[in-house]
């Protein structure tokens, strides 16, 4: 979105002016790009947010491009492939932003194989038939649109207007995935009892995405502060759970959650009580699929690897002679 | 491909990775897409790829999956030149007292029509 930034920290008058003008934009409300001085702590948190961010977008390509040859129609492995193909393009507008911070493309794909990085919790859950595609667009791409669109007013700019981009192009995933569940829920016996499965089993994990309750979550108040962060996490939950509560009824089938209701005197949607400790341990690597995605992103970047030296030695090629044909002229 | 379970998710554990590979980053392209004849090419975003005709391909896969464009530009990030953040004041604000410069500055002719 811009060349890579500009080394700025340097003499302590540097500092202290690029930190005025650093604090008067961000109590402006307006928005700080890649060549302006920012403070470290601030550069690095983000690199690890949009980096973790373009790296769930990779790996969430996994568990539906599984899906593909199963999909039950031409016109369901046509959708399918968009979608997947959009999580790749999303990956690549975050990877983009996230190098104006600094930090090598490379370098983020490196970091990923090798473990060291992180990813959204909610890709290593398997994906067991087909309506669990309807329910990872609907439920899982829903929890995404809430968080994804006060993002779109991120103080960071190339974070903000990679998170617009991808906020266009997700809301047809969230439908076709609703319109899948809602086909199954006016099918066969059997066919909405694979729809209600799918929801129960996805539900409390696509509440999990908002990450952990407000007085957990040690890193919000400071991305709040920044204007990064617009809503806490249980804030944002809270509306996920009202929106979902609701659509569920549209397709007939319920929640699996009977704590599920609207609090008159907080104006907050409220749910039953999530198992933070399964969000942990499959955050720490070990859910059921981890190991897996892991395994399949490794595979695809070394099998991938002649394709990119060809292409270098292609292009070096091609460079070669332009430069022969210029000196023969 | 090794695991494959019919749903891919066998839960096997993953291999140790593998050497780094060795090869120079691919150079940064920006990218500007126009949206429809008549317009400017508006910024879209960049993108990494060996030459410029990967460039333009990789382009049009990533910011016209839509129809978001006519027409694009690809260019080397390293061929455009920025003016400096930390200049702003001297480079931009042009000295106070020129507002003539502005249409709202001639007030006297108000109410003559078509001016």
């Amino acid at each position: 979105m811009a060349a890579p930034a500009a080394t700025q920290h340097g003499s302590p008058d540097v500092d202290a002016a690029g930190q005025q003008l650093f604090d008067e934009l961000i109590a402006q409300d307006s928005r700080i790009e890649p060549r302006d001085w920012m403070p470290e702590a601030y550069r690095k948190s983000l690199t690890r947010q949009i980096s973790q961010h373009a790296h769930s977008e990779i790996i969430g390509m996994q568990p539906e491009a599984n899906w593909i040859t199963r999909a039950p129609s031409l016109k369901r492995k046509a959708i399918l492939m968009a979608k997947v193909q959009d999580e790749a393009g999303h990956g690549l507008y975050l990877y983009s932003a996230a190098e104006t911070l600094g930090t090598a493309r490379d370098k983020m794909t490196e970091d990923l194989i090798a473990g060291k990085a992180r990813y959204s919790s909610i890709f290593n859950y398997p994906v067991l038939t087909w309506a669990d595609i309807g329910a990872i667009g609907w439920l899982v791409d829903g929890a995404a649109i809430c968080n994804q669109v006060p993002l779109c007013r991120a103080s960071y700019g190339p974070y903000g207007r990679a998170m617009v981009r991808i906020c266009k192009e997700e809301s047809f995933h969230q439908r076709q995935g609703f319109e899948i569940l809602l086909e199954l829920a006016n099918g066969t016996q059997a066919q909405r009892d694979m729809a209600q499965d799918a929801i129960n089993r996805w539900y409390a994990p696509s509440l999990m995405m908002f990450g952990p309750p407000d007085d957990d979550s040690p890193n919000s108040k400071q991305s709040m502060a920044w204007n990064i962060k617009r809503f806490s996490n249980d804030e944002l939950r809270s509306r996920f759970v009202g929106m979902i509560a609701e659509q569920v009824r549209a397709l007939g089938l319920t929640l699996p959650d009977p704590d599920v209701r609207f609090n008159e005197d907080t104006g907050r949607w409220e749910h039953g009580p999530l198992d933070w400790e399964e969000f942990k341990e499959v955050l720490a690597g070990r859910g059921p699929c981890n190991a897996q995605r892991m395994e399949r992103r490794r595979e695809a970047h070394e099998d991938g690897a002649w394709v990119r030296e060809a292409a270098a030695a292609y292009a070096d090629k091609q460079a070669r002679r332009a430069a022969t044909a210029t000196e023969a002229a | 491909m090794t695991g494959g379970s019919t749903t891919g998710d066998d839960g096997s554990t993953a291999p140790a990775a593998g050497p780094a590979e060795k090869r120079q980053p691919w150079p940064l392209w920006e990218v500007f897409v126009r949206s429809s004849r008549g317009l400017s090419h508006v910024h879209a975003g960049s993108l990494h790829a060996p030459d410029a005709d990967m460039a333009l391909r990789n382009a049009r896969d990533l910011y016209t999956r839509r129809n978001e464009g006519v027409s694009l530009w690809v260019v080397p990030s390293s061929a455009i030149i920025t003016s400096d953040p930390s200049a702003k004041e001297q480079f931009f604000e042009s000295p106070q007292g020129k507002d003539y410069r502005h249409a709202t500055y001639y007030t006297k002719s108000e109410g003559v029509k078509h001016l």
